[in-house]
């Protein structure tokens, strides 16, 4: 099993619920708290597993906006896990879930250096480095019911812009959509080979304009007339100035 | 990147610590410390020993959660920083060995294999400390074997230069010392001058890259934080342009030409003052260099939050 995200910019409308629900998820779950600093003062800040960051792609007026969530890729050839000294970072076999093992992690923060998607954010008051989980403590939850056995991101988007699956699967939904709609990796050519795909935002014809027309009075005999006689108005005494 | 002071200090001092061993080490067999008897060798040897232990106690300050660094010699196989905690650990077995030969056995081939071997992890040790930041692909001033090699050349330099004043301290002959000095100097400051040119042309990944929008310009909306995160802080920092290129220039005045002047002009006979001189200069030199080689490092992350190249 290869589990992972594939995320929509096309229909992302940047809302931050999917971060706000994994923050939510999270500080009560198995890696939290998702520590904050400063919360009710004047710049609050702290962990988070998923930020979205908002974009302008190309310019007027062919531009567009394109909000792009991030959070861990889970890559298959995952660096933070090989450069960490202490075992603490980890990608299960079973399904490639990248995490850290808040027990053995020493706060070096080289696994967030080697990580070129900022996914990996240390919590300075644990001291331990926290990351995305994939919600492992909610998609294997027997004690919930089937649709809910999926990410709390993806399962809190409001325009279906996020899927949780199963990539080694060529039939499932991820795999699927990323054949059809030209899923893609980001920042490939640094080879970590990321799970994660995003779907770009679809190819549509420019939208139709209408030619302006006349006012509708100028089209009947009386307006006809009327616009005449405003000409004659707005011409007399041109030629005298 | 954020310059840490603690990390500064520790690959400055410890690269100084074990330059004055491996040069020590080899010191006997190459005729580089001609005349000193066992207890000057050995304590030589113990200043080297307290600068490489100062260097790394002061690592374990940048580190969230000391409590945990035991653990770091787990991943030996894949981890840089796995390496060099498992090489820093069991070079001091090996250092006490060899300065406890020396002192009671002085010159025997016990004692020079002992101090030859020391000297290979000498070097091991600060290749180790370089690849750490070498093997990171997400930032392309560092991804380059220029940066191991530059660590064990200001490694060898300092070492040289402070074995060389220790030596001269003693008055004991250190013209052959300070001509090694001399030379490792020309070719480190070659190195980081290729270095700065280097991590000058334009190359890696880009913001179009980042996102997967290769045919069209792409610029930062909206970073989507309304204050400092953690990558801001880590990943953020800048150096104002014109503040580097002086920096850039107070690092090779202080590290190469300063002391390579003073200990060059006069290589027969070095005085103790030049040397302390040369020293001073070239220690505030590598911290200068080695803090730079932090701030000019651009993380790819920042390409998510706004830079168009690294």
């Amino acid at each position: 099993m290869k589990l992972g995200l594939v995320i929509d910019l096309d229909t992302c409308v940047g809302c931050h619920a999917c971060a706000v629900a994994c923050k939510q998820w999270n500080t009560s779950g198995t890696t939290g708290p998702l520590t904050d600093y400063d919360p009710y003062g004047e710049n609050p800040s702290g962990v988070w597993f998923n930020r979205i960051r908002h974009f302008e792609v190309d310019n007027y007026p062919n531009n567009k906006t394109v909000n792009v969530p991030m959070s861990c890729m889970h890559c298959d050839d995952a660096a933070c896990v090989t450069v960490c000294p202490t075992g603490a970072s980890y990608k299960r076999e079973e399904d490639g879930i990248v995490l850290v093992d808040q027990s053995k992690c020493m706060g070096c923060n080289l696994c967030a250096w080697a990580c070129p998607y900022g996914a990996r954010e240390l919590d300075e008051d644990a001291g331990v480095m926290k990351k995305c989980t994939l919600c492992v403590d909610r998609i294997y939850d027997e004690a919930l019911p089937k649709e809910e056995r999926q990410p709390a991101c993806v399962m809190t988007c409001p325009t279906n812009a996020r899927f949780f699956g199963d990539f080694d699967d060529p039939n499932s939904e991820v795999s699927t959509l990323v054949r059809e709609r030209s899923g893609y990796a980001m920042m490939p050519e640094v080879g970590y080979n990321p799970v994660n795909k995003y779907l770009p935002p679809r190819q549509r014809p420019k939208a139709p304009t209408v030619e302006k027309k006349e006012p509708a009075s100028s089209q009947s005999l009386i307006g006809k007339w009327m616009k005449r006689q405003k000409d004659a108005f707005n011409d007399y005494g041109k030629g005298a100035r | 990147m954020h310059p840490a002071l603690s990390v500064i200090f520790f690959t400055v001092t410890a690269g100084a610590g074990y330059g004055v061993l491996f040069l020590l080490g080899i010191g006997r067999l190459s005729g580089l410390t001609p005349g000193a008897s066992p207890d000057q060798l050995t304590t030589m040897g113990i200043v080297g020993l307290v600068l490489v232990t100062a260097g790394l106690l002061s690592s374990t300050l940048h580190l969230a959660n000391p409590k945990n660094a035991w653990r770091s010699f787990v991943r030996f196989r894949t981890s840089w920083l796995s390496r060099e905690a498992v090489f820093a650990v069991l070079f001091y077995p090996l250092c006490l060995a060899w300065l406890a030969s020396d002192w009671f056995t002085g010159n025997t081939t016990m004692t020079n294999v002992l101090g030859f071997v020391t000297a290979v992890f000498c070097i091991i040790i600060l290749v180790c400390t370089g690849m750490i930041y070498a093997s990171l692909k997400t930032i392309r001033q560092w991804h380059t074997a220029l940066t191991p090699v530059n660590f064990v050349l200001l490694g060898l330099l300092l070492g040289a230069l402070i074995l060389g004043f220790m030596l001269v301290s003693q008055s004991l002959p250190a013209s052959r010392l300070v001509f090694v000095a001399l030379c490792v100097g020309v070719i480190a400051g070659l190195s980081k001058i290729i270095y700065f040119y280097w991590i000058g042309q334009p190359a890696g990944p880009s913001i179009n890259t980042a996102l997967g929008f290769t045919r069209a310009t792409v610029r930062l909306l909206d970073v989507g934080h309304s204050s400092d995160t953690f990558h801001n802080k880590e990943f953020g920092f800048q150096v104002d342009k014109v503040k580097l290129i002086w920096l850039r220039a107070i690092s090779l005045i202080l590290l190469f030409i300063l002391p390579l002047l003073l200990i060059g002009g006069v290589l027969g006979s070095v005085g103790i003052a030049t040397l302390l001189v040369a020293v001073i200069s070239a220690y505030i030199g590598v911290f200068v260099e080695r803090w730079l080689f932090f701030a000019e490092a651009r993380h790819v992350v920042n390409l998510y939050h706004g830079f168009q190249r690294t």
